[in-house]
């Protein structure tokens, strides 16, 4: 939220215009898929919290974020840097997961946490998602492969 | 099938949806078409006033449905033309009265006789809308350069295409061309950006608007009105010709992102 108001206050000097479409852009992101940006936050704190059970993430540089495609699709893109942790003797980065002094690492990465390095790896994960027709509320439309072979 | 039915929705009220249909539907007349509009906001009727129609009203949607009328007595002839007729909605009931099965086969009946039958919706997604929506061949989504009348653009245009009938035609009314000049109101282009859906008439902001709605004389009568001008232009797209918008903005530069096409001549 923090970014999106120094976003819109950076571009108030362009007008109010400016604004409005950036602020509508939001608001219809959320209406197009039904969920709303609080749900939004809880939904990719609960992704990244089963990512961190297996890998260790720099979570400082997480960026899960909605794309608009057209009227009817959205797509869901999500940039999860990971932290390599097979070379041993590197000191620990700068990330909360692993902040944690001299190689001792929260319960979700324990021992692999010891033997950490400053390299990562990004994790990108792309998905489309077809809206509902925006009438039917709770409908979930069938994952949409095309979506994924237009990409390649 | 013989006429097409052309529902004007909004989802926000306020916007301009009764203003367009009187306006169309005087225009399309104009042009020689036989045209009916039928004022779909059962409760809250405005179309009769609009059209300077109020004092001739005998019979209404309510009683054509419901066998107290026979359809042709409920029908109000306009004063100018010979080809345009009003149904007006009722004033007494809800929009319960009336169901979407009412408004294709009120509809169907007139296909026969007559070239457009525009439906002006009520605000809102309920039963108004669901009646005025079943029976169109084609829907115009009236909104304003503005943020809520945008958003419910947006919303009421995923319904149209929920219910197979979209994706609809935008009409952008009210919009201050020296606004968006100075970068103070969304421009058409902006909300083509955002909605994505074809424009079929700028509407610019008119003082005669509010005179003509004063007097029930529709703007588009009046040929000093831009907003006239350009209501007349959206019903000769809306008949299939092909009409350019007015591009207004003709210092270069630094509004070139704005460039604003503007229907009127």
């Amino acid at each position: 939220m923090t970014n999106l108001w120094s976003r819109l206050f950076g571009r108030a000097k362009k007008g109010s215009g400016a604004t409005a479409k950036d602020r509508l852009r939001f608001v219809l992101q959320h209406d197009r898929i039904n969920l709303p940006p609080e749900r939004m936050e809880e939904m990719k704190r609960e992704i990244l919290a089963v990512i961190v059970k297996y890998l260790v993430v720099d979570e400082d540089r997480v960026e899960i974020d909605l794309e608009q495609r057209d009227r009817t699709h959205s797509k869901l893109v999500a940039e999860i840097p990971v932290v390599n942790t097979t070379n041993a003797g590197a000191r620990a980065v700068n990330s909360p997961a692993v902040k944690a002094d001299g190689g001792y690492a929260n319960g979700a990465s324990n021992g692999a946490a010891a033997q950490k390095e400053e390299k990562s790896t990004s994790v990108d994960a792309e998905v489309a998602e077809p809206i509902a027709g925006a009438g039917d509320e709770n409908t979930v439309a069938p994952f949409d492969d095309e979506e994924k072979d237009a990409k390649a | 099938m013989g006429g097409k039915v052309v529902t004007i929705s909004s989802g926000k009220g306020g916007v301009g949806k009764t203003t367009a249909t009187a306006n169309l539907g005087i225009s399309l007349a104009g042009l020689g078409k036989r045209v009916v509009v039928i004022d779909a906001d059962i409760g809250l009727r405005n179309l009769d006033v609009i059209m300077g129609l109020e004092n001739r009203i005998v019979y209404d949607l309510v009683d054509i449905v419901e066998g107290r009328s026979k359809l042709r007595q409920a029908m109000i002839k306009h004063k100018k033309f010979n080809d345009l007729f009003l149904i007006p909605a009722a004033q007494t009931r809800d929009k319960m009265a009336v169901s979407p099965d009412d408004m294709v086969t009120l509809t169907d009946e007139l296909r026969a006789d007559f070239d457009y039958i525009l439906i002006d919706s009520p605000a809102g997604i309920e039963r108004g809308f669901r009646n005025a929506l079943e029976p169109a061949d084609e829907v115009l989504i009236v909104t304003n350069p503005e943020v809520s009348a945008v958003r419910d653009a947006d919303r009421i245009i995923g319904l149209i295409e929920a219910a197979d009938k979209g994706p609809g035609k935008l009409i952008i009314n009210r919009l201050k061309t020296e606004l968006v000049k100075k970068g103070e109101m969304l421009s058409s282009d902006d909300v083509f950006d955002i909605l994505g859906v074809t424009i079929i008439g700028i509407i610019p902001e008119d003082e005669l608007v509010l005179s003509a709605s004063n007097s029930g004389v529709p703007v588009t009568l009046n040929l000093q009105s831009k907003a006239g001008m350009a209501f007349n232009n959206v019903a000769r797209r809306v008949i299939g010709e092909d009409v350019p918008f007015m591009n207004l903005d003709k210092s270069p530069g630094i509004f070139q992102r704005l460039v604003q096409l503007l229907d009127g001549r």
